[in-house]
């Protein structure tokens, strides 16, 4: 069986390499050659899963070592596989959605003549993230970590022709640089520290490891967790990002690629265990960017920016759970996968939206939406429901779960993440419920576009609302699944260990809580929202609103601080370049320059004073000679 | 007679001799105060020879001598040579090597 991983990669990237080679005699088919790649990878996926179940849960793990990749005395590193059920959660996840959002593009990607080049970066972005998820060690992992970042980059710009589409993309990756050299830095000091990058012997040896290093290890980890999950500080891409097509959004930016973060946490679990400093900052970048996120979200009139606020506030919740240790990293992978299904249907809703309302993307000029488009309303409701954490739906189950644990964190610091996993949970029924009243429901409010085309609101096609569809039964189904009888602990327990957390209220006084406070922020934003007309100019706002427009000015810091920062750093070192470094070259040629121009003074072609230098000369050296022989 | 006096003898003809080139600008009475310079060494050999009570001195003084020939017969014939192109048997004329 274990020789099935490889495949697993190696579909999707036959597909790419295929697709982008095959130039354009396959332009007809092509979409057709990627979709077909990803569901061979998805299959191959569930049989191994299958037969992963039909093991003990001790013996489930498959290892596959193709080749050593670079075979140094003391430096080996080696292509090599790890399925344990963490990795068979992700391939399931990522093939699984991954093709549906490939049957999704086929409809949605219609009209682009690039189509089939579309579904090479899609397939390229498949094989990288199984990669990513399939490493058995760290180098490896790193090595897909960089190709989803490039899949993620060539998605975002490609739409190129269009600049903010292409900033957007050079800012992606800009910024996934940052978090990119964090995980470089930590595996050299793995290196150092273990001697190998392997999983196995890396997290085994945490015990006799020195905290302070794990801790170092811990933090640049959680650098690049934040660079690819788009956490604070690193999270100002990810709002950009949206630039690219609909379903590349649903796929990278917000079912897979962007959880990566969070796999690497969870996947260098011991690493966090033995170093509680490091955890702590990993809980505290998760509250902060839970809110964060959330408030951004509220604030954005563009559906697809406020979704993914909230995809950056819902990683926040999967940090912050991560960070809470063996109470929490179950939960973090549980609202990853709920998470996944839910937020994907809500992007590929949010595309079906744009793709029946001419692109526009402010959602002002929505509105009533739901007589057009029934199946988008309903498996958007559906998602909608699941992300606020409506009793019964994926989202209740997973989220009140990092809620329970965030209270089990104990002391003042578990009541300080419980308060805010709540206030979370309040401003995501918010910010929900406005996207959704804005949307489907009120008066109509679009108007002609520039060139006076009145937009015809319509159900999408076939291919685009069936992966809708599927997606909405994962969003209403998946939680239940995984929670009702412990399933999806007893599933990853043997990886990632569990302990049960005690909170210090019952349990069932937070899911009351719980509910509660998606009750008031549903009841708030249909007062705001549902009762009155929404305007179609957006009102001035208050202060926190139009800060909050501008992504609480994430940018204007970076700008104030990394670029003109930057821009005078680099100015003094120009400065210092050219006056004390070419000073010093210069005046050196300089002053040999004058120094040979008065020397040659002494050449004046008369013989007798050549005679004179001659006798002085001799006459010196026999002084010398003599003083010398005095000595 | 005391041989320290030919040593006197030897350096004051060789400082007759060095003046004389430094001073003198005629290419020919620069080139015999070479050869006075070559002789009062040749004295000093000798001297040191008897001084010494051995032959190496007076071999040296016999090389001496046929350098300075051979330096008569090239020396006299550049000078003719450059009085023959530049009418002038000036040193100070000849100072075209120079930057």
């Amino acid at each position: 069986m274990e020789n099935l991983i490889a495949l697993l990669i190696g579909a999707p990237l036959l597909g790419a390499a295929v697709l982008l080679l095959g130039g354009r005699r396959l332009d007809k088919a092509g979409h057709w050659i990627g979709t077909l790649l990803a569901a061979v990878s998805f299959v191959i996926g569930l049989a191994l899963f299958a037969d992963m179940l039909g093991r003990s849960a001790d013996d489930r793990a498959l290892y596959q070592r193709l080749y050593t990749w670079i075979p140094v005395e003391g430096f080996q590193a080696d292509i090599a596989f790890q399925l344990d059920q963490l990795s068979m959660t992700f391939v399931l996840l990522i093939s699984g959605v991954g093709t549906l959002i490939h049957v999704y593009s086929i409809g949605y990607m219609e009209h682009d003549e690039r189509r089939r080049r579309f579904f090479g970066y899609l397939n390229l972005f498949v094989a990288a993230m199984l990669l990513l998820v399939l490493a058995d060690n760290y180098l490896l992992l790193y090595f897909g970590w960089e190709g989803v970042g490039l899949a993620s980059y060539l998605l975002i710009g490609f739409w190129q022709h269009k600049p903010s589409a292409a900033t957007a993309a050079k800012k992606a990756f800009l910024v996934n640089r940052v978090g990119d050299m964090g995980l470089s830095i930590a595996i050299m000091i793995m290196f150092t520290t273990f001697g190998t990058f392997a999983f196995g012997p890396v997290l085994g040896a945490t015990g006799e490891t020195s905290e302070g290093k794990l801790t170092a290890i811990g933090l640049m980890l959680l650098l690049a967790a934040c660079g690819k999950s788009a956490q604070v500080p690193l999270q100002s891409w990810l709002g950009d990002a949206m630039e690219g097509p609909t379903p590349v959004s649903a796929l990278i930016h917000a079912a897979t690629m962007v959880t990566a973060g969070v796999y690497l946490i969870v996947r260098s679990a011991d690493i966090f265990n033995a170093a509680p400093d490091a955890q702590l900052v990993v809980v505290v970048v998760g509250a902060v960017t839970l809110l964060f996120g959330a408030i951004v979200g509220c604030a954005k009139d563009d559906i697809k920016k406020a979704l993914a606020g909230s995809t950056m506030s819902q990683i926040g919740y999967m940090i912050l759970a991560a960070g809470l240790g063996p109470i929490g990293y179950v939960f973090a992978i549980m609202h990853l996968v709920t998470h996944g299904f839910f937020k994907a249907g809500l992007f590929l809703g949010a595309g079906s939206v744009m793709h029946g309302m001419n692109d526009e993307v402010d959602m002002r000029k929505y509105g009533g939406l739901r007589k057009y488009m029934p199946v988008t309303f309903v498996t958007f409701g559906l998602g909608y429901l699941a992300i606020i954490g409506f009793p019964g739906l994926s989202g209740f189950f997973s989220k009140d779960k990092i809620i329970e644990a965030a209270f089990a964190k104990g002391g003042t610091e578990g009541w300080i993440l419980g308060s805010v996993t709540l206030l979370g949970a309040a401003i995501t029924a918010y910010y929900m419920t406005r996207v959704m009243l804005m949307t489907f429901f009120g008066e109509k409010r679009w108007q002609p576009d520039a060139e006076g085309h009145e937009p015809h609101p319509h159900e999408s096609p076939r291919s685009m609302t069936l992966p809708m569809i599927l997606l909405a039964f994962g969003s209403v189904f998946a939680g239940g699944l995984f929670s009702i009888g412990d399933r999806f602990v007893k599933w990853l327990e043997p990886v990632t260990s569990f302990e049960h957390g005690h909170p210090p209220i019952s349990a069932g006084a937070i899911t009351s809580a719980t509910v509660a406070v998606m009750v008031v922020g549903v009841g708030i934003a249909y007062l705001q929202y549902g009762r009155r007309p929404v305007p179609v100019v957006a009102p001035r706002g208050s202060l926190l609103t139009r800060a909050a427009r501008r992504d609480l000015l994430q940018d204007d810091f970076n700008h104030a601080v990394f670029v003109r920062g930057g821009t005078h750093l680099t100015r003094s070192l120009v400065y210092v370049d050219h006056t004390l470094v070419d000073g010093v070259v210069n005046g050196t040629a300089a002053s040999v320059g004058g120094l040979s121009g008065r020397l040659r003074k002494l050449q004046n072609g008369y013989a007798r004073s050549y005679a004179v230098s001659m006798f002085g000369g001799t006459a010196v050296l026999i002084a010398a000679t003599l003083l010398m022989r005095a000595v | 007679m005391n041989p320290v006096n030919y040593l006197y003898l030897s350096a004051l003809l060789f400082t007759i001799g060095a003046a004389g080139v430094l001073i003198r600008r005629n290419a020919i009475v620069v080139f015999m105060c070479v050869e006075l310079m070559l002789n009062a060494c040749n004295l000093a050999f000798v001297t040191f020879s008897r001084m010494h009570g051995n032959l190496d001195g007076q071999i040296i003084a016999f090389f001496t001598m046929v350098v300075a020939a051979a330096e008569v017969v090239v020396g006299l014939a550049i000078i003719v040579s450059v009085f023959r192109a530049r009418h002038s048997a000036s040193v100070d004329d000849a100072s075209l090597m120079k930057l």
